[in-house]
């Protein structure tokens, strides 16, 4: 039990350093494969103080309630899933914490906030079965829905969901929101709906929805380690090549729409993930 | 006689008493409904109802089963002479209506209740407890004692309005109050019941209670609607007696408790029976379209009958008859139409902006998900299915309610014009919001309940929870862009000056408390409530994780301390701006310059898909794919 509440505390505590980490690297592989030097790998953390030291201005005043609920409750699904607990909650508390960050889109009541707020709707309805799906894969894989016991198994649960796997690896672009995916806002400022589901939020709100989006990265590539937990080195691998692939996507396609973003992810969730579940479940079979 | 038992007797009589004080309130309400005793005896008659079911929800707990003996004879007559007067009653109606297929309808059903009468009568053999008390029942009794009762007080101040708003028709909410408590006193008969005959009778009724309230408003939709629904409602009633047939005919026990415990494979047949009656009640596929109509009733008639007790009753009986599906074929396929009815549904939500529209469809794929669940009839999967049928009853009342009252203040009950209804009518807008939280949010209730349901249908069987996966997923769209809508207002917008009867708002003020308690209540809900009913039938219930329900208490609490930021105004530092347009704004902050000069205003919409989820095809779809599988279950079995 104190294992698991280290655990839980050492991801509120270390998340965002790490995420940070991640984002400043991030910038840098994206900068050197657009041929460009790219800034210092802490440029996201002096991004961050210098957010948090900008005027409070904005549309409305309860903009800053709906982005504490976005990070609280993100905050919330992390330390879950660090404790090792029950995977689904996990699920429904990070729903929870976008749906936040949705509402106080909605509620800035500004064309470009309410376009981005519609389509991280849709995005989170594209995704969100995929990540039940995993959650049902790794019950049937291990017995539990327990975070500790599926990481506590001996076998790793690539090899019974691997077509699970792949789907995750394809909405974790859209929970990224990276290329083609970043559709409801984009960490590039460019884009036909500036920046969609921030648009309206600036300095301290913006930047705690900049430390969310890290403890956000985290969790989902906790997700992907728990494939191939029982081999630690492997698994952190694994996670790497992950990312870097999405960085490689990020660079080299282009947005699409939302129509393709939904068929897309609902046609790969049922083709490489239902039908994953399925197998797996008359293979394994099932303890009551 | 010692306490204990002179405690038990009283007990005992707190079903008549349930079944006989709306009953006699109706009658009075026909004789007095116009006048000024209206009020008054529609809140006694409330009280006493929803204070007589909680008295059974917290008197009964020690026990399993209480079974009340009477002697069914003298009642099976009197039900089959009421069944014929009534039959005589819908004929009349539908011939004068010209409605030739519900004239047929009825004549069936009515001919075939009263050969289903003359055959119990001709074996000799009554049910000797025709009533009963467990927890199931008692649950589903303080739904429709406090819930029924709350809607009831509800439609006191609702009624008045609506006679307002719609001038040109007579006033008749005499009859209107006196149908809705002969319908609460159906709904208590049934819940009670342990004989299937009182059950089929009391079914019968409150088909009947349905056509006619939804017909209230006698315009030609009205009774389109009305008839859509007792035709469908009707030919479930067809399939029940049917059932009902079926097992005199092969020797078997009316006695609902009998049926459920015997294992016996000859019930299984007239139980699939039952639940395609139970299926037509529960607005299923492919029985679903007589709830859209049933929508043009007054909205306390939604609230009650179409979302928080008579469609409850169909779910009710399969929870009921579960043990007998348990590990049946048949059982999986009528869990598979809840399944696609969950799915289906969900989706065609996203594409409706009609508020009355968008709870009718989110009630069918709730109602589906119950099914689902209940049909498999596995402990854990049932479990789940009763924690739905009560944090749904309670959540969509409220939503029910909250959306009538807000029609009348808008006259509108077209999502896109609460545009910012939180600034305008602020009260209304936190119980809509509250309600629509209930229904998809961790960690309220729907959402405990729809994780529990995962939880226990990945054990039954694969394909039932990718179903509810996808689905879920669609009503999460659903369900959020509303609540965007409701509190995305502009600044400076002022609460508009409010007339909502004071008894509307203390109704919703309840229900939204409701919503909120039953979640801080769920572990007393699961363990007091429903495990000792799963235990009692299935010798195990579902094992929920302590540290989970930990979880769910720390996140109810977390929402609960939320708004408190709001407290926080930014300080004197925070300066308003108008939102960003990409351009100049003009003097006003929703009002800009055009490229060529021309002043522009501008307004908000939601995304409703409409264009890639057709309502008709995919209804289409629904309706072919449940045929399918009832005729396959029929084949099953039958063969």
């Amino acid at each position: 039990m104190t294992r698991n509440f280290l655990a839980g505390f050492a991801y509120l505590l270390l998340a965002p350093v790490i995420g940070a980490l991640l984002a400043g690297i991030d910038r840098r592989i994206t900068a050197r494969m657009q041929g460009r030097r790219g800034p210092p790998i802490l440029q996201p953390v002096y991004d961050l103080l210098k957010l948090a030291h900008k005027e409070p201005i904005g549309a409305r005043r309860t903009g800053h309630f709906f982005v504490l609920g976005h990070l609280v409750f993100m905050m919330a699904a992390g330390f879950e899933f660090f404790f090792g607990g029950d995977l689904l909650i996990v699920i429904f508390a990070f729903a929870l914490s976008s749906i936040f960050l949705v509402l106080g889109a909605y509620a800035a009541h500004s064309p470009f906030s309410h376009i981005g707020a519609e389509r991280e709707l849709l995005q989170m309805m594209a995704a969100e079965p995929i990540l039940l799906l995993t959650a049902m894969g790794f019950y049937i894989a291990n017995g539990s829905f327990r975070v500790e016991e599926i990481s506590a198994s001996p076998t790793p649960a690539l090899l019974w969901l691997p077509g699970i796997f792949a789907a995750l690896a394809f909405i974790l672009t859209i929970k990224l929101r990276k290329s083609p995916f970043d559709l409801a806002t984009s960490h590039h400022a460019h884009q036909e709906i500036v920046k969609g589901l921030t648009t309206e939020f600036s300095g301290l709100s913006l930047a705690i929805i900049e430390v969310t989006h890290w403890y956000e990265t985290i969790m989902l590539l906790g997700i992907f380690y728990l494939f191939l937990a029982p081999y630690p080195a492997a698994a952190v691998l694994l996670v790497a090549v992950v990312y870097l692939l999405e960085i490689l996507l990020d660079n080299t396609s282009a947005r699409m729409k939302w129509q393709w973003a939904m068929k897309s992810s609902w046609t790969t969730a049922s083709l490489l993930g239902a039908i994953n579940l399925i197998v797996i479940y008359y293979w394994l079979g099932v303890q009551p | 006689m010692n306490r204990r038992d002179h405690g038990a007797l009283t007990i005992m009589h707190v079903p008549l008493g349930l079944i006989l004080v709306p009953l006699l309130s109706a009658l009075l309400l026909l004789a007095f409904g116009l006048t000024r005793l209206r009020k008054p005896l529609v809140l006694i008659a409330s009280t006493a109802i929803g204070l007589g079911s909680l008295h059974l929800l917290f008197n009964q707990l020690e026990r399993e089963v209480f079974l009340i003996p009477l002697n069914e004879a003298p009642y099976l007559t009197a039900f089959g002479w009421a069944g014929l007067a009534l039959g005589a009653f819908l004929l009349v109606i539908c011939l004068r209506r010209r409605q030739p297929l519900a004239a047929l309808l009825v004549l069936a059903q009515t001919a075939l209740a009263w050969w289903a009468e003359h055959l119990t009568h001709a074996r000799h053999e009554t049910v000797t407890a025709p009533l009963l008390i467990d927890h199931l029942a008692t649950i589903m009794a303080a739904i429709v004692g406090v819930i029924g009762g709350l809607i009831c007080v509800h439609a006191i101040g609702y009624m008045k309005e609506w006679h307002q708003h719609h001038r040109e028709l007579p006033d008749r909410r005499n009859q209107f109050f006196c149908v809705l408590f002969i319908f609460l006193s159906a709904m208590f008969g049934l819940v009670f019941a342990n004989s299937l005959p009182w059950f089929v009778f009391f079914w019968e009724i409150t088909t009947v209670c349905s056509f006619l309230l939804i017909g209230y408003a006698r315009t030609d939709e009205a009774y389109h609607s009305a008839f859509l629904a007792l035709k469908l409602n009707l030919a479930g009633g067809i399939a029940m007696t049917l059932g009902w047939i079926l097992i005199v005919q092969r020797g078997g026990s009316l006695d609902l408790l009998r049926i459920v415990g015997s294992g016996d494979a000859l019930y299984l047949l007239p139980v699939v029976l039952l639940c395609f009656a139970g299926l037509a009640k529960s607005a299923q596929f492919p029985f679903s379209a007589w709830l859209l109509g049933a929508m043009v009733a007054p909205t306390p008639v939604s609230a009650m009958l179409h979302a928080s007790t008579m469609v409850k009753a169909g779910v009710y009986l399969i929870v009921r008859f579960a043990p007998v599906l348990q590990d049946t074929l048949a059982g999986l396929f009528i869990a598979l139409i809840g399944a696609t009815t969950f799915l289906i549904t969900s989706l065609i939500a996203i594409g409706q902006n009609n508020a009355k529209r968008v709870l009718a469809y989110s009630t069918i794929a709730n109602l589906g998900l119950i099914v689902a669940c209940a049909a498999s009839g596995q402990y854990n999967a049932v479990w789940a299915a009763i924690l739905l049928i009560v944090f749904h009853a309670v959540a969509k009342a409220l939503l029910f309610l909250a959306v009538g009252t807000v029609e009348h203040r808008l006259g509108s009950r077209d999502i896109e014009d609460m545009q910012g209804l939180v600034m305008r009518h602020p009260a209304l807008a936190v119980a809509m919001l509250v309600g629509i939280a209930g229904m998809f949010l961790a960690p309220f209730g729907l959402l405990i309940s729809k994780w529990a349901a995962l939880e226990a249908l990945i054990r039954v069987n694969p394909i039932l929870p990718i179903f509810v996966v996808f689905g879920s997923s669609a009503t999460l769209f659903f369900w959020a862009k509303w609540m965007g809508k409701i509190i995305g207002a502009e600044p400076g917008e002022r609460p508009a000056p409010d007339d909502t009867h004071s008894l509307e708002l203390i109704v919703l003020a309840v229900l939204t408390a409701l919503v909120i308690v039953c979640c801080a209540v769920f572990p007393w809900i699961a363990e007091v409530l429903i495990d000792p009913y799963v235990i009692a039938v299935y010798g195990q219930t579902m094992v929920l994780d302590r540290e989970t329900m930990v979880v769910m208490s720390i996140m109810l609490l977390l929402v609960a301390l939320l708004p408190l930021s709001l407290l926080y105004r930014g300080g004197d530092r925070f300066r308003r701006v108008s939102p960003y347009l990409a351009g100049a704004n003009y003097d006003h902050p929703y009002r800009f310059t055009g490229s060529a000069g021309k002043e522009y205003s501008m307004s908000f919409r939601n995304y409703y898909l409409s264009q890639y989820l057709p309502e008709r095809p995919m209804q289409r779809w629904g309706i072919a794919a449940s045929l399918v599988l009832m005729a396959a279950i029929l084949v099953m079995v039958t063969v």
